[in-house]
């Protein structure tokens, strides 16, 4: 006879968890931000920037699009350490490759959103800007880029919310994130069903409180015209 | 010499052409803007007057011609020169373009600090002088969206002359705006022409302009076909393009007696 669920949470799960969500969190973190980077950078690149770069950041993102994750992830860890140029080569660590393919990954997606906040600011406005005397630069940084991101970033806190999900990747490169931590436990236990029951419900809380957060952030960039309740 | 420099012209074009989708848009359109003038734009929709105020400070970039700003040509490869003349050269737009995500100060601060360098804190001070100017020191705190339309082209107007240019375009004002709104926008417009800016201002409000304008410039198909004083061009046995125009533009708008009031000059 096994003992009751909440005494298998209460000292074996929810420790073994804990941790895993410590490791998601490291892994989740710093891709999200590092995705939302090379989104603005990409996106902005894509509809402003010049021809022979907004052909480099449509190849980017047709790369990473266009790709399964598994076989970037992949990549990054297993195949990485083997192109060597000029006798040097990289080695990552599972967690650093895991953000380095999440980020990038991520980023390709983000900056899609990022193209459409761009596109659906009316010329009107860099026109205005143009008129004052900015650069073109000025004029996207202070005007278009503002007023974009804000409308992009409903799309932009979706992609973060599957980046969260997508992080569980991770696992199957020796990362012990919830995942990870989970599947181990399981084999241990043999209690497949309230482990990953369990297991969805810690997602769940992640992806509530991340779902959370964006609206914080929402309301904290929402101006008469920008807002998200429409009244 | 010395009489010369005088005469300069603020802004000058010369033989400005453009060609837009296989059509002639602007074809040879000279014209010189002495301080303190204001000339009125004015003709059918599609003449080029908005393409031509456009051209003036290379939004739209002339496929021929020169601009010069007081008698210095304008290189149009130079992005330096092309920031340096739109400081300038003040433009107001049909629909405002207020930057909608910035509060009606922070609209006419922005330019001043990352186009002049100004302080955050002397460029604040500037703007809000220049929004009382147009009468709208209390709306500084309001974002665009909670403005009205003639508001909003207050603001644009503040935001224009904050730059402290040597010349205004203006590109139909009030024709985006309910006709309540529009004394308030010309108000600000005459209060400008009276204290000596140089403008062109394309625009269908004949009696307000023919009562500011030094010169109306008659557009129609890319050329200006008809120029002169408003009182001559508007003189009811001129014959004049201008005077057809603007008799058929005081019928639809059922502005008959203030027309009539105004072709009689």
């Amino acid at each position: 006879m096994s003992t009751p669920y909440l005494e298998f949470l209460r000292t074996e799960l929810a420790p073994g968890l804990m941790e895993g969500l410590w490791t998601s969190l490291v892994v989740i973190v710093p891709s999200a931000c590092l995705g939302a980077f090379i989104g603005v950078v990409a996106g902005v690149l894509r509809v402003y920037g010049p021809r022979p770069l907004q052909r480099l950041t449509e190849a980017y993102v047709s790369l990473f699009r266009g790709t399964p994750l598994v076989v970037q992830v992949f990549f990054w860890y297993f195949a990485l350490p083997y192109i060597s140029i000029g006798g040097h080569s990289i080695v990552l660590d599972a967690v650093p490759a895991s953000i380095l393919a999440f980020g990038l990954c991520s980023g390709a997606y983000q900056s899609e959103y990022i193209r459409g906040g761009l596109n659906s600011i009316k010329r009107g406005q860099i026109r205005a800007a143009l008129a004052l005397g900015m650069t073109t630069r000025q004029a996207v940084q202070s005007v278009v880029l503002p007023q974009a991101f804000r409308r992009a970033l409903p799309g932009c806190g979706n992609e973060i919310i599957y980046l969260i999900k997508y992080s569980s990747l991770a696992s199957i490169i020796t990362v012990n994130e919830l995942t990870g931590m989970a599947t181990t436990i399981a084999k241990n236990s043999w209690r497949n069903i309230e482990v990953f029951c369990t297991l969805g419900a810690y997602y769940l809380v992640l992806v509530t409180l991340a779902t959370w957060l964006l609206h914080l952030l929402e309301d904290a960039l929402g101006v008469p015209g920008f807002e998200r309740h429409k009244s | 010499m010395a009489v010369e420099l005088e005469t300069t012209p603020v802004l000058e074009a010369r033989a400005l052409g453009k060609t837009l989708g296989g059509n002639r848009v602007l074809d040879a359109v000279s014209l010189a803007l002495p301080k303190g003038c204001v000339k009125v734009l004015i003709g059918p929709s599609g003449a080029g007057k908005s393409t031509l105020l456009q051209c003036l400070n290379f939004l739209i970039p002339p496929d021929s011609g020169t601009i010069s700003l007081e008698g210095r040509e304008v290189n149009a490869k130079s992005k330096r020169e092309l920031c340096a003349l739109r400081q300038q050269v003040g433009m107001i737009f049909q629909d405002f373009n207020l930057f909608d995500h910035l509060s009606a100060l922070e609209n006419v601060r922005v330019a001043l600090m990352k186009v002049k360098g100004m302080s955050k804190l002397d460029a604040g001070e500037l703007a809000l002088a220049e929004l009382a100017r147009v009468g709208l020191a209390d709306k500084a705190a309001l974002y665009p969206a909670n403005l009205s339309g003639g508001q909003k082209q207050r603001v644009a107007i503040a935001r224009a002359l904050a730059m402290d240019p040597k010349v205004m375009l203006l590109d139909e004002p009030t024709s985006a705006l309910d006709p309540e709104l529009i004394g308030e926008v010309l108000a600000v417009i005459r209060d400008l022409a009276q204290n000596g800016m140089t403008m062109i201002m394309a625009t269908h409000q004949i009696s307000f302009s023919a009562s500011l304008a030094d010169e109306f410039l008659f557009m129609e198909k890319g050329r200006v076909i008809e120029a002169g004083s408003p009182a001559e061009l508007l003189r009811r046995d001129s014959g004049s393009r201008t005077k057809a125009f603007c008799a058929k533009i005081s019928e639809l708008t059922g502005e008959a007696d203030d027309m009539g009031g105004e072709c009689k000059v």
